[in-house]
């Protein structure tokens, strides 16, 4: 058992996109809030912080999880991936990525971030999805620019084109 | 938003989480799945002095078929239910309701037992408990009981539930080969409901059961009634459920959907 004191800070461990982090935190001190301010990881945002807008969705061992409704202290040990880890290199753009891009799938980026979290999480489980499908799991996403429509379309794209992977396409 | 501050327990054996709400009563919580009590702490609506986090501790993940029932522990997430691949064949109602829980992104972490502790007027998981009348099963330092479902839900946001008792699991009967149905209607899928209406065949007639309009959900059995009598006994329970306005909706549009969606329900299930 671990009892955690409200006033104190506590080190909070764990593995962000591969690679070992550690800082300070009080327990109240939600992981969204950790990964901006106590990592610099901004790549994650945060829009409503009750777990409506899904800005702030990220993976937690597997699991789709909003950041704003997690603490930092919950997830220590843990495996966390975030929208940094998507890009294969930092000059490239991932396959997902790329269709976001070509149908326009973001304008103010606010919740792109969120979104390209839950359809990389999605599509990896969920190869040959119907856009039922992709419209269901975006029901979990507030945007406030594209209409959705572009969304949908790269999402549905970006799957297509991971169903065959030879075909190379450039980052352009 | 941010929360108020708090000691945050990570609970090791459910002997941890019952000595922490012996010790610290009403002003402990369980942290579940978090997606209701982390926005209410971020609201600040909620200000406990000790979270105890029972998500680490592998006993209470159990998805267990018991003779009759199936039992589910306090740590079995939405999405581990739904994945379950018993779930169709055993509990055809909850199957069909719990799709309209949230998210994708909310199920993926929020508790069944989470949502029943919870007890929002409109969330889908009490309406699927009181529908087949399952039973809640509490454990406290102290002792261990069972609550029949219609006895446990005490009014909005409020259950039978003592502030140093743990939810340790549900338990839901298997009715073998009963028809079921469920219906609902949100502003968009995934919001909380504004009525939910399941329906189920009984050994002596139907049973129909609404949430989303009094404070809790209500369950009413009925014999096989046809034409005009159902048309009555709809419209009386209606009434009986004394539904409010709210910015969703008005007290005679609700009252409207549980006539007509549970008349739907009831020919479907008798069909
Ligand atoms: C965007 C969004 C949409 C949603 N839509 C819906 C919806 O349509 N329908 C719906 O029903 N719900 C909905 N919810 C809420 C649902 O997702 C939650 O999962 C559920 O209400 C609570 O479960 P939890 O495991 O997350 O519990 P928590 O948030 O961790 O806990 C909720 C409350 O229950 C108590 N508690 C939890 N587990 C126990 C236990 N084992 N013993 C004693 N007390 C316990 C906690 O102390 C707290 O008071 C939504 C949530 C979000 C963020
Ligand atoms: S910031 Fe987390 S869901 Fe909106
Ligand atoms: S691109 Fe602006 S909110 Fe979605």
């Amino acid at each position: 058992m671990t009892r955690l004191k409200a006033d104190q800070r506590h080190s909070v461990r764990f593995t962000l996109n591969g690679k070992p982090v550690e800082a300070q935190a009080e327990p109240r001190m939600l992981l969204s809030d950790f990964l901006r301010h106590q990592l610099g990881a901004t790549g994650t945002h945060v829009g409503c912080e009750h777990g409506v807008c899904g800005a702030c969705t990220i993976v937690v061992d597997g699991m789709l999880t909003r950041s704003c409704l997690t603490l930092a202290a919950q997830v220590d040990g843990c495996e966390l991936r975030t929208v940094e880890g998507l890009a294969p290199s930092a000059d490239r753009l991932g396959v997902l990525q790329q269709a976001f891009r070509r149908n326009h799938a973001l304008q103010c980026g606010f919740c792109t971030a969120g979104i390209l979290m839950s359809l990389d999480h999605y599509l990896a489980k969920n190869p040959t999805p119907t856009e039922a499908d992709i419209r269901d799991l975006l029901s979990g996403h507030i945007c406030r620019c594209t209409g959705y429509t572009p969304i949908i379309q790269a999402a549905l794209e970006a799957a297509a084109q991971l169903a065959s992977p030879q075909k190379e396409t450039s980052d352009a | 938003m941010k929360p108020p501050a708090f000691d945050y327990l990570r609970a090791e054996t459910v002997g941890d989480v019952l000595e922490g709400l012996a010790q610290q009563g009403g002003d402990a919580r369980v942290l579940a799945g978090g997606q209701s009590l982390m926005a209410m702490l971020n609201m600040r609506l909620a200000k406990p002095k000790l979270l105890i986090d029972i998500m680490r501790l592998n006993e209470l993940r159990q998805i267990e078929r018991k003779g009759d029932a199936v039992v589910i522990g306090a740590g079995v997430r939405q999405a581990d239910l739904l994945a379950w691949p018993q779930l169709g064949e055993t509990l055809p109602l909850v199957a069909l309701a719990l799709p309209w829980v949230g998210h994708v992104q909310t199920r993926s972490r929020g508790t069944i037992c989470g949502s029943l502790a919870h007890a929002d007027p409109s969330a889908e998981m009490p309406l699927a408990l009181v529908a087949l009348g399952g039973e809640v099963l509490l454990r406290s330092a102290r002792r261990r009981r069972r609550v029949a479902a219609r006895d446990f839900f005490a009014g909005m946001m409020l259950t039978a539930r003592a502030d140093d008792e743990l939810i340790e699991g549900i338990s839901l009967p298997v009715v073998k080969g009963s028809r079921v149905a469920f219906r609902e209607v949100a502003r968009r899928h995934g919001d909380f409901a504004i009525v939910a209406c399941a329906a189920m065949k009984t050994p002596t007639g139907v049973r129909l059961a609404v949430g989303g309009v009094a404070d809790v959900p209500t369950a009413r059995d009925w014999p096989v009634l046809d034409g005009c009598a159902l048309d009555d006994a709809l419209n009386a329970f209606a009434y009986e459920l004394v539904a409010r306005d709210d910015v969703h909706a008005t007290a005679r549009y609700r009252r409207d959907l549980v006539r007509m969606i549970g008349r739907d329900l009831i020919d479907e299930v008798l069909q």
